[in-house]
């Protein structure tokens, strides 16, 4: 297992943050099944705009799963602009850095981040 | 925690007495096989003696026998070198799109240089059909290379069939049985096949050792050039350790085979039918063509990485062909030309044993499977548990 650091392992093997909600506020998925990675981030917004609740499904390899939990980790408390600032980039050093063939796994994070905000936002002004 | 060591398709531990007859090679019995000294004689001895082993173990002469490094070296030696050998004939090769990458790539070095090649497709289980090769042949065609057992299902393909058909139009025919010699009879006149590769260390020999059986009348030109070794058609000091490790592996595979066979299926049986006791499993490959070690299932709603991954955690050791594990982002050209889906493909998961495997090894890998597969799907956006419960 020489390819991943233990950071990804321990994120592989005890993802935080993984699962469903019910009712969430913005729902992001990126990803596409040719290439086989999938990725569903949920969360919850509070009236302060901060994430106040994250969850995570994805279909996808060992560093699919740990960016993915890491990033729900990173973002857990952060102002919906904190978030979307969050890049590629950080959530693979959080992880002390990925294999170069892994590194477009930690894309997906990201943007299924990102799109779930987008979502958020796109609920609240048809609601206004 | 318990080891089980699952990948015997990528590589074999060295049988104790393999180790134990090449030690010798590398100190006191050094010398260079070209010298005429002592040291030289015994090295040469060494080699002669490996060579009529390993042609024996096929039904060829040794004089058909030739040392390489490997199955790689072996495969672009038959292919390369017959392409250079007989281009004044035609520059037409036929292969099939299941091939191991040493077959493929070396073919698509030739389409850089003009020849032309035709990818023979498989059915839903892996197989040529011997009439696709017959249609296939043209004029122009002076080689036809087909796998004799395939690495990543396991599928034995109807190579005799094939062989007479190569036979009956003059084509020359090549094997890689890297997978399946040693493990399943292989003989060069049954099989009807001109060159055949194998590796050494897919049979409990060493890594780095292999050989290309040529039939006389039948030798591709040389890809490499230097000294006289291997009558000049692999030039290069010999690696004796290497070749004795590989001699003694040969020697013990025909020796145990039948004993390993029935202890190996006996086990694939089982691991088969407990791992198709999860829900939406399914096996790859043919249900009875097969060779006796290979395990290739299909994991719904899981991709194949992440299950190694897990399965390493609990110290189990296996492969896939996803496209996480391949550095590409296409999963196996083999399970996609066999017809399967990406998804299918890219939850896949090859498991293959070998002699050194217990009954308790496939009792712990059934008993830790289905609790991965459920941690797996539980995070999987394309399982929805919920809805499968209603
Ligand atoms: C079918 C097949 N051909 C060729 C090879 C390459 O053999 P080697 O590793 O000895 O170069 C392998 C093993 O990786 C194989 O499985
Ligand atoms: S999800 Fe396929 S390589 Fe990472």
């Amino acid at each position: 297992m020489s390819l991943y650091s233990q950071k990804v392992i321990d994120h592989f093997a005890n993802p935080r943050n993984v699962g469903t909600m019910e009712n969430p506020d913005g729902v992001g998925e990126v990803g596409n099944i040719t290439c086989g990675d999938i990725m569903r981030i949920y969360i919850k917004v509070d009236e302060n705009e901060r994430i106040s609740d994250i969850k995570f499904q994805t279909f996808g390899c060992g560093a699919a799963v740990a960016t993915s939990s890491i990033t729900t980790e990173m973002v857990k408390g952060m102002t919906l602009d904190e978030a979307m600032k969050v890049t590629n980039k950080d959530v693979a050093d959080a992880l002390d850095g990925l294999p170069p063939v892994k590194m477009h796994c930690s894309n997906l994070a990201a943007e299924a981040l990102q799109a779930a905000i987008k979502d958020y936002r796109e609920r609240v002004s048809d609601n206004s | 925690m318990r080891s089980v060591y699952l990948d015997h398709a990528a590589t074999t531990p060295v049988h104790p007495e393999v180790i134990a007859a090449m030690l010798r090679y590398f100190n006191p019995l050094y010398g260079n096989a070209s010298s005429v000294h002592s040291f030289g004689r015994d090295a040469r001895m060494a080699i002669d003696n490996a060579r009529e082993i390993v042609a024996k173990a096929m039904g060829a002469q040794p004089n058909e026998i030739f040392f390489t490094s490997g199955g790689t070296e072996s495969d672009n030696i038959a292919i390369i070198g017959t392409a250079l050998a007989r281009q004044a004939k035609g520059r037409h090769i036929i292969t099939t799109a299941i091939e191991h990458h040493a077959v493929l790539n070396a073919c698509a070095y030739l389409e850089k240089q003009g020849f032309e090649v035709t990818y023979l497709p498989v059915d839903a289980y892996g197989l040529v059909n011997p009439s696709d090769v017959n249609a296939a042949i043209r004029p122009d065609t002076i080689l036809i290379s087909i796998g004799h057992a395939n690495n990543e299902v396991g599928t034995i393909q109807p190579l005799a069939e094939i062989g007479a058909i190569a036979k009956a139009h003059k084509v020359l025919l090549h094997t890689d049985a890297v997978q399946s010699f040693g493990s399943i009879p292989v003989d060069v006149n049954d099989l009807q096949v001109d060159l055949l590769s194998l590796s050494g260390h897919k049979i409990y020999g060493p890594k780095g050792i292999g050989a290309l059986y040529v039939r006389r009348g039948a030798r591709p030109q040389a890809i490499q050039f230097g000294g006289g070794q291997e009558r000049k058609l692999r030039p290069g000091t010999e690696n004796v350790p290497g070749i004795v490790g590989l001699a003694k592996a040969v020697e013990l595979a025909m020796q145990e085979r039948e004993e390993r066979n029935e202890h190996i299926s006996r086990l694939r049986d089982k691991l088969i039918a407990g791992l198709l006791t999860v829900p939406e499993v399914t096996l790859n490959g043919h249900p009875e063509q097969r060779l006796p070690g290979n395990v290739n299932i299909s994991v719904k709603y899981v991709e194949g990485e992440s299950l190694i991954l897990s399965l390493d955690l609990k110290g189990i050791a296996v492969s896939s062909g996803s496209a996480c594990t391949s550095g590409s982002l296409d999963p196996s050209h083999v399970l996609t030309a066999m017809g399967l889906s990406h998804e299918e493909a890219h939850g896949s998961l090859r498991l293959t044993l070998g002699r050194d495997n217990t009954e308790a090894d496939i009792d712990y890998v059934l008993e830790v499977f289905p609790e991965i597969v459920d941690r797996l799907r539980a995070m999987s956006p394309l399982y929805n548990k919920l809805d499968r419960e209603e």
